[in-house]
């Protein structure tokens, strides 16, 4: 069987005419990720988007009039971003439109995976949920904390709503290469095959040797797996489709699904011809426990900032004792005026010192300041109001905090703005590295059965729950 | 000589919000085989360049990717309070200087 992957983040631009030449192939389904922790925790803590409405509306319309075209499903996973509830019904709002666009109705289903922290709080306390590998226990108050958490589906989910025969599956949070091995494994496709298959193309055409516009086309046999891209000048070679195995991933060979691992450290490539490699040797170890990755994101506070530089030698000679007489002095103020503590929990000052360590913190081997250095300080606390009043009483010292070589007042800070502070808002926080071992019958995630006309209006209807 | 010149790509990115990774790769066989044989490049010498314990480096090598790899868990968490790297994507930079012998 062959399938097409539009993109790797729905709403980075899917390439329409690669999209349509690759219908030529006879896909049967079209597939697109839309979400990602890489841009922060903020889209699961406050319920935002990374990319735009009108970015989103233009991708998964090219990909519904494909899929209409092939009469093939649109399967999209992790939605808007970090795939809550609130981003599933975003996405849900943005089809609604593109079918009032389309002049056609259309029938799908929403995939739901949003976990109810109560709920979750019963399963840690009957062991049922465990820490990965370099975190913390996890305390009830935490969970409870939580803004927002999601449970990632695998393939199940997926497989329940595309047995309905749907023309589209909206999914919320969602494993990135169970998007691409529901299907074949539901036809019985080898699982080692399948996951590696989706697992290579989930980040569209990443796995190619150069950057460029267009699709991947994958083709699974008995045997093997093909991956091929449509789109100028794109060229999948043994070693770029080996080497996208490495991206964003802590190890290189295993990687771990709701339902088991895959394992391509045997695995082998080869190129078939011009642009597309052939994979074979992959394999999938079923799970003993079938595990449900949780994603949480809690709300650390509000920030505000001022930004600024240095530019005199004689300060930047002395950076480290001047920026702690600062810090000393900040916190004095804090207490007097606000009668607040600085407790490095709730309230928070931190500096990022540009030009000498601030991109690498605690790794940087070469703590040598250039010839000016950048800082921006940040205050962190509970409200918005504190923030920038914090904020404000570190303007003062930043730019007259004298060094023993000036006798007089100095002006040592160049502040960028003004008013010199600058309002950041809320602070969201990822808060959970853990599984779910879900209990016997525990839903984890809910289907619902969507209907969008043509014209304005949605029924839908739930019709299933479970795992 | 030094890595940057003969690798292809030296990057290093969030692995999640808890990791980073850190990848060097190399574009033939040839510099990642001779690489590889010089031994410049261990979890010995990740840690040592970034102040780590060992055993908090986890190392691979990758031979049909042509590259090294190094996970190791994130200072701080992606995004928390005091991070200045949202994507991870700016930590590599003090593997460009590593030495290797000429072949």
């Amino acid at each position: 069987m062959r399938y097409v992957a539009a993109i790797g983040a729905l709403g980075g631009g899917v390439d329409g005419p690669s999209l349509l030449a690759a219908l030529d192939y006879d896909p049967q389904f079209i597939a697109a990720d839309a979400g990602t922790t890489d841009a922060g925790a903020f889209a699961l803590g406050s319920g935002a988007t990374a990319f735009s409405k009108a970015a989103v509306k233009r991708d998964l319309s090219l990909m519904l009039r494909a899929g209409l075209r092939a009469r093939v499903p649109v399967i999209v996973g992790s939605c808007g971003t970090a795939g809550a509830d609130i981003h599933v019904d975003w996405v849900l709002g943005i089809v609604e439109d593109i079918a009032q666009d389309l002049h056609e109705d259309l029938r799908g289903v929403a995939i739901y995976c949003e976990q109810d922290t109560a709920y979750l709080a019963e399963s840690l306390a009957a062991g049922r949920i465990r820490p990965l590998r370099h975190s913390p226990e996890l305390e009830p108050d935490t969970l409870a904390g939580c803004e927002r958490v999601v449970g990632m589906i695998g393939v199940e989910a997926l497989q329940d709503a595309l047995v309905t025969d749907p023309q589209f599956v909206i999914a919320g949070r969602c494993s990135d290469a169970a998007l691409y091995a529901a299907l074949p494994l539901m036809k019985g496709f080898a699982p080692g095959l399948a996951w590696h298959a989706g697992k290579v193309v989930e980040c569209g055409t990443l796995a190619c040797e150069n950057l460029g516009a267009g699709v991947m086309v994958v083709t699974l046999r008995g045997d093997s797996f093909s991956v091929c891209p449509v789109g100028a000048d794109l060229r999948c070679t043994p070693q770029s489709v080996a080497a996208h195995s490495l991206y964003e991933t802590a190890h290189p060979y295993l990687f771990r699904e709701p339902s088991g691992t895959l394992d391509i450290t045997a695995s082998t490539y080869e190129q078939e011809d011009d642009v597309t490699v052939r994979v074979t040797g992959s394999r999938f170890v079923a799970a003993d426990d079938y595990s449900v990755k949780l994603e949480g994101a809690e709300l650390v506070g509000y920030q505000a900032m001022i930004v600024g530089g240095v530019r005199d030698p004689l300060i930047i000679s002395q950076l480290d004792t001047w920026q702690e007489n600062i810090r000393r002095y900040v916190i004095g103020s804090i207490e007097r005026v606000m009668g607040v503590e600085i407790d490095d929990r709730r309230y928070r000052l931190g500096f990022h010192v540009y030009g000498r360590d601030a991109v690498m913190g605690d790794l940087e081997p070469l703590r040598r300041p250039g010839h000016e250095v950048g800082i921006v300080c940040t205050t962190l606390a509970p409200s918005q109001d504190e923030a920038t009043e914090m904020a404000k009483l570190c303007r003062q010292p930043l730019l007259h905090a004298p060094i023993p070589e000036w006798k007089g007042a100095i002006t040592g800070f160049a502040c960028l703005h003004s008013p010199a502070w600058v309002e950041v808002g809320p602070l969201y926080r990822f808060c959970l590295n853990h599984v779910l071992l879900p209990a016997e019958g525990q839903a984890v995630h809910r289907l619902e059965n969507v209907n969008v006309a043509a014209s304005p209006g949605r029924q839908s209807a739930l019709t299933q729950v479970g795992l | 000589m030094r890595l940057w010149e003969c690798a292809s790509l030296i990057r290093s990115k969030n692995a999640g919000p808890f990791w980073l990774t850190f990848d060097v790769m190399f574009s033939a066989a040839p510099p990642y085989e001779h690489v590889k044989r010089s031994g410049v490049l261990t979890a010995e010498r990740f840690a040592e360049l970034y102040g780590l314990h060992v055993e908090d480096v986890d190392a691979f090598e990758c031979d049909q990717a042509l590259a090294f790899k190094f996970s190791i868990p994130r200072p701080r968490i992606q995004g928390d309070f005091g991070d200045a790297d949202m994507h991870g994507g700016q930590q590599y930079a003090p593997l460009l200087e590593i030495e290797v012998p000429q072949p």
